[in-house]
């Protein structure tokens, strides 16, 4: 039996008057990539959040590792957080920092190596993303895919058990999406690790996942193999799989 | 909802707001006295927010000092009192309009660009992803900030204090014929150290209220660039409007025996 390295036990999450997750539960297997998949605002960036301890839901519990993130100080969190990376949508790379600075970033704040170290490590980050000679350069001079690729060297410098990828694929054209893809299952093979992604690009998601979970409507509605998911006969499933309007979705 | 209500909801989002505040400046002042402080993003702060304010913060008290004097000394002449001009003017100078004017400039120019700064980070994820690397917002933003401002303040108070005793130096003598030497005699015996000393108090207090607020602003910015704005109006206005209240409050305790 697979053992489990994350996970949501009922949780349920409301921002204001909007209920994001309502008794939601997802089991995350060790050391391989799980990919959420749902309806735009379904709340698939949330699990993210959730399970980088960056929100705390309403009720029910989130675990990592077998530690429960929803009683667990801020303090604490900063220290579970040097295991778990977050490559988010956009980057969100620091604009006053250089691409190189970006990346050491979280080797000089949670070790105690000397600069050339840091800085060779991070290199090798870089280079092991397919990015060369941007090591000076500032975010705003790199493409969107280039950006997206250095947010994962950020994410796997400091040698995550779990990394969480935000929508790595969206808004970018198939050859760069393609590469994207690539470089996730490069990074996994490279370096193991557990790894969650969250995408619509359902090409990707049959290249990459191991495992496919489907949320609608708060809670995790189908979970398990990717080939078990492509089979599913829940027409919730395979609407959004065929990208139909007809069915029980609602548009 | 009823007024009662609002009032409550009022009450609430102020306490909200004063404690949001007062924990941001614990958890940096407490990093800032266990020396946890990055002193080359300090320096750079300290460029960016205080020595680029250096030109503004001068002409502001250059001008305002001479129209202090040129309404003053005059009357002051005529009334047979002309050697106390620059005791007031220094007086003036070295209590209210040194650190006051500092720090509206500095709450004007600084204050909005720290939260906008900040506020731009919010909406890029920017300081999500410094908390989701374990990396403390407060640590890593606010401390560089205020700690220059700490040191930067003091230094543009101290700019502002002589310029604007300059210039009403200079007012007093072309247009009512007050020596400089009777001028510089009238501010000895008038002010001492003590109240230029309890100024740069004053603007220690100032840039931290500045400093606080610009960064409470940015880090609870909500709802992308329209956002932004809002927190960096909010931040001028709030700060200016701390500044006058922690203004009166501070010459009360200081300066409330003389």
């Amino acid at each position: 039996m697979a053992s489990i390295y994350a996970a949501l036990d009922d949780v349920s999450l409301r921002f204001g008057e909007r209920i994001v997750l309502e008794n939601c539960s997802l089991d995350i297997v060790k050391d391989a990539i799980t990919c959420i998949i749902g309806m735009s605002g379904a709340g698939k960036s949330t699990i993210l959040r959730l399970l980088d301890g960056l929100i705390v839901p309403n009720s029910g519990h989130v675990y990592l590792n077998e530690r429960d993130l929803c009683h667990t100080s801020e303090r604490e969190l900063n220290v579970l957080r040097r295991k778990v990376s977050l490559a988010f949508q956009f980057a969100a790379m620091l604009d006053s920092l250089t691409i190189g600075d970006n990346v050491a970033l979280p080797l000089r704040e949670h070790t105690d190596l000397h600069e050339p170290q840091i800085r060779k490590i991070a290199e090798d980050a870089l280079e092991s993303v397919g990015l060369q000679n941007v090591y000076h350069q500032l975010p705003n001079q790199l493409s969107g895919g280039m950006l997206k690729r250095a947010g994962f060297a950020r994410a796997i410098v400091t040698r995550p058990e779990l990394i969480l990828y935000d929508e790595p694929t969206t808004g970018l054209d198939p050859i760069v999406s393609h590469l994207i893809t690539n470089t996730i299952v490069d990074l996994r093979k490279k370096f193991g690790g557990t790894a969650i992604v969250i995408s619509h690009d359902l090409h990707s998601i049959y290249r990459m996942a191991d495992y496919v979970a489907m949320l609608f409507e708060g809670a995790i509605i189908a979970y398990g193999p990717v080939e078990e998911i492509r089979r599913s006969e829940n027409p919730i499933v395979q609407q959004f799989l065929h990208g139909s309007e007809v069915g029980p979705i609602p548009l | 909802m009823n007024a009662l209500e609002r009032f409550g909801q009022s009450t609430i989002d102020f306490l909200e707001y004063a404690g949001g505040v007062t924990q941001l400046g614990i958890d940096a002042f407490r990093d800032i006295f266990r020396l946890r402080v990055r002193v080359a993003e300090t320096i750079s702060q300290s460029a960016l927010l205080g020595v680029q304010s250096v030109s503004i913060v001068l002409l502001t008290s250059l001008f305002t000092g001479m129209v202090i004097s040129l309404e003053s000394a005059i009357q002051a002449v005529q009334f047979g009192v002309g050697n106390l001009v620059g005791g007031a003017v220094a007086y003036g100078a070295f209590r209210e309009l040194g650190p006051m004017l500092a720090a509206v400039v500095v709450a004007g120019r600084v204050g909005s660009a720290i939260a906008a700064e900040l506020g731009s980070m919010v909406v890029t994820e920017q300081i999500e992803a410094l908390r989701s690397m374990g990396v403390s917002p407060a640590n890593f933003l606010v401390v560089p900030r205020l700690l220059s401002l700490l040191i930067m303040m003091p230094l543009l108070t101290i700019f502002a204090d002589v310029i604007s005793i300059s210039g009403g130096a200079w007012i007093a003598n072309i247009y009512a014929h007050i020596s400089y030497s009777s001028f510089i005699t009238s501010m000895r015996q008038t002010v001492g150290f003590e109240d230029f000393a309890k100024g740069l108090l004053k603007a220690v207090v100032f840039g931290m209220i500045i400093a606080l607020i610009g960064s409470y602003q940015g880090l609870g910015t909500r709802g992308g660039a329209a956002g932004v704005g809002r927190s960096t109006t909010s931040a001028v206005v709030i700060a200016i409007i701390l500044i006058f209240i922690a203004n009166f409050s501070l010459s009360y305790v200081l300066f409330g025996s003389r």
